[in-house]
C-alpha cells in the first residue's frame, strides 16, 4: 500500500507553497531556469540543503544534476555540487549517526551490527573515484528514450574515505558457497508493492579490497543527499551500485534476483553493449564498469571566443585502467593533437588535460577523444541502447572565433 | 516549453522561505549530530485537462509531476509511449491503478505531453 503519510505531507506542502505568495528577495535568485541542449531540456535551478543551486530534474524523489561549469573549476567535485539520484521517494530525513548501525548477515559465521564508531575504529583507506549515473547524458540519445532526461552533469569525482568492504566481510566470516553480497540502504519505496532498491556484487568483487564503506567525502561527512552516514563506493562502476544510507549487507549463496539487478540496469550482452536504434537486445547483463569518456570543460557549446591562441582544457576518465592519452581536434575530427595530461589522482579519478590551440576567425568544431590504459577509446558515432545507458561518444563543442 | 519554464520560475519565487531546509553537518567523527532534513517543496504541476484529478491521484502518490513533464516529446512519444509507461508503473512498481482508469490516464498524458 501507499504510505499516505508521505503522500499527504508532500501534497500539503505543495498547496502551502502555492498560497505562500511572493517571496523574500533571498529566494528570488533561485527563480531561474537553465536549458539543457536537447528538446524539452528546460530545467529549474533548485536549492537543496547542503547543496548550491543545482539543475533540478525531479523533486520527489530528488534528482539533481551538477551544472557543467563546475567540472572546469574543480577536478574534485565539491560536495555541495555533487549530483543526486534517488529511485524511491521514501528518503530518510531524520538520521542519527549515534544510533545508526550497519547489519551484516546471511551466509556469514558471525552476523554483526556495526555502529558508525565501530566502522571508524577500523583501518581506513582513501580513494579518489568518479561516480557516474548509468543514464548520464540520456537526453542526448537519438532516437530519444524514456527515463531521466539528463545532460552531462550526473557525474562527479570525490575523495572517499572509509573501510574496505573486504575487512568487514572478513570480520563476519564469509561461509563457503557464498556467491554474491547484497546491499540495501535506508531509502525505500512509498508502496510496499514497489521493489526496494537493493543491489548485488559478486563475492570476489565485494572482496577485492577496493569496494569501500565510506563515511567521508572530500574530508567531511557525506552530504545527506549523497548517502549520509554511510555509502557503498564501487570504484570504476556506474553509480547504481553506490548504495546510499547503507545499513544492510547480506551474503547470499545464489545470484540475487531482485528487480534492480534482474530487470533494471541491464545492458545488451554483446561487444558494444548496443543495439540498432529502436530494437531490443537478444540477451542482457547487469551494467558494470564505466566506458571511457572525455569532455571539454573550458568552453561551452555555442560559445563565442576570441580568435588566436588559447588553451583548451577538460577531463577524462574510464572504468579503472586509467587514462593513457587524450586527443583533441579543432577541425571537426580531421586532425588530432595530443593534449597534456594533468596530475594523476589515481586510476579511478577524473584526469585533467589541456592543450594550447590557435583558432582562426570563423566557426570551429572542437572534439575530444580519450584512450584508456586498457586501449579502450571513444567512438565517432554514438552507440544506442533502449535504456539510455553508457553514453561515451566523442563529444563535440561548436564555437565561433572572432 | 518557454511558457512552462516561466511558470516553473514563478512557482519557485512563490516558495519563499519554505525552501530553506534545516540540517546539521557535524565533523567527520564518531558522535556527529543527528540530522533532521527537509526537502524543498514540489513546483511542477499537471496541465489542466480532462481527468487531471485522476492522473494526479494515481501518479503523484509515488513521484512528482516533473517525472512526466521532462520526458521526450514528439510523435514517437504519444499513446504507445504513455501506455507503456503506465503499464510499467502498474506491473513493475505496483501502482494501484484501477483497470478502468488506465485508458483515461493514457489519454490525458497523450493529449497534454
Amino acid at each position: 500500500m501507499i504510505d499516505r503519510r508521505t503522500f499527504m505531507k508532500h501534497s500539503g506542502a505543495a498547496i502551502a507553497a502555492v498560497s505562500a505568495g511572493i517571496a523574500s528577495p533571498s529566494v528570488r535568485a533561485l527563480a531561474a531556469t537553465t536549458a539543457l541542449p536537447f528538446d524539452n531540456g528546460d530545467r529549474p535551478l533548485v536549492k537543496y540543503p547542503q547543496k548550491r543551486p543545482m539543475i533540478g530534474l525531479t523533486s520527489r524523489p530528488p534528482q539533481l544534476e551538477t551544472p557543467f561549469s563546475v567540472f572546469n573549476t574543480n577536478v574534485i567535485t565539491p560536495n555541495d555540487a555533487f549530483f543526486v539520484r534517488y529511485h524511491l521517494a521514501d528518503v530518510p530525513l531524520n538520521i542519527d549517526p549515534a544510533t545508526f548501525s550497519l547489519e551484516i548477515k546471511g551466509k556469514v559465521d558471525r552476523p554483526a551490527k556495526l555502529s558508525l564508531s565501530d566502522l571508524k575504529k577500523m583501518p581506513a583507506i582513501e580513494i579518489v573515484a568518479v561516480n557516474q549515473c548509468s543514464g548520464n547524458s540520456r537526453g542526448f540519445f537519438n532516437p530519444r528514450v524514456a527515463g531521466g532526461q539528463l545532460g552531462n552533469g550526473a557525474m562527479g569525482n570525490a575523495r572517499w574515505r572509509g573501510v574496505p568492504l573486504k575487512a568487514v566481510l572478513e570480520k563476519a566470516g564469509v561461509q563457503s558457497g557464498a556467491r554474491q553480497v547484497t546491499f540495501n540502504g535506508m531509502d525505500g519505496p512509498v508502496s510496499d508493492k514497489t521493489p526496494d532498491f537493493i543491489k548485488a556484487l559478486d563475492i570476489d568483487h565485494a572482496r577485492d579490497g577496493e569496494v569501500l564503506l565510506t563515511y567521508s567525502m572530500n574530508g567531511t561527512d557525506l552530504p545527506v543527499l549523497n548517502g549520509f552516514p554511510l555509502r557503498l563506493v564501487v570504484p570504476g562502476h556506474y553509480g547504481t551500485y553506490w548504495v546510499k544510507h547503507l545499513n544492510e549487507i547480506t551474503v547470499i549463496d545464489n545470484v540475487f534476483d531482485g528487480f534492480w539487478m534482474k530487470t533494471a540496469y541491464r545492458i545488451p550482452d554483446n561487444d558494444c553493449n548496443c543495439v540498432e536504434p529502436g530494437s531490443a537486445p537478444k540477451a542482457t547483463v547487469p551494467i558494470k564498469r564505466f566506458k571511457v569518456r572525455s569532455f571539454i570543460t573550458s568552453v561551452a557549446d555555442g560559445a563565442k571566443l576570441k580568435a588566436g591562441a588559447q588553451t583548451l582544457k577538460g577531463i577524462a576518465f574510464d572504468g579503472g585502467k586509467g587514462i593513457k592519452e587524450v586527443a583533441v581536434s579543432t577541425d571537426g575530427g580531421k586532425t588530432w593533437a595530443q593534449a597534456r595530461l594533468g596530475k594523476d589522482l589515481g586510476k579511478y579519478s577524473f584526469r585533467e588535460w589541456q592543450l594550447p590551440v590557435k583558432l582562426a576567425a570563423g566557426p570551429h568544431e572542437l572534439k575530444v577523444r580519450a584512450t584508456s590504459n586498457g586501449g579502450e577509446t571513444q567512438g565517432t558515432d554514438p552507440l544506442w541502447n533502449g535504456a539510455g545507458y553508457l553514453r561515451n561518444v566523442v563529444e563535440t563543442v561548436r564555437v565561433t572565433a572572432a | 516549453m518557454k511558457k512552462l519554464s516561466t511558470l516553473t520560475a514563478v512557482t519557485l519565487i512563490g516558495l519563499a522561505g519554505l525552501l530553506a531546509g534545516t540540517y546539521g553537518s557535524g565533523p567527520s567523527k564518531a558522535g556527529a549530530k543527528p540530522i533532521a532534513y527537509k526537502l524543498p517543496n514540489e513546483t511542477a504541476t499537471f496541465k489542466p485537462g480532462p481527468n487531471v484529478e485522476l492522473v494526479k491521484n494515481n501518479c503523484t502518490a509515488c513521484h512528482s509531476v516533473d517525472y512526466v513533464q521532462t520526458q521526450p516529446r514528439g510523435p514517437k512519444f504519444k499513446e504507445d509511449f504513455w501506455r507503456a509507461e503506465v503499464t510499467k508503473m502498474i506491473k513493475v512498481y505496483g501502482a494501484p491503478i484501477e483497470e478502468a482508469d488506465v485508458g483515461k490516464i493514457v489519454d490525458y498524458l497523450t493529449q497534454n505531453y
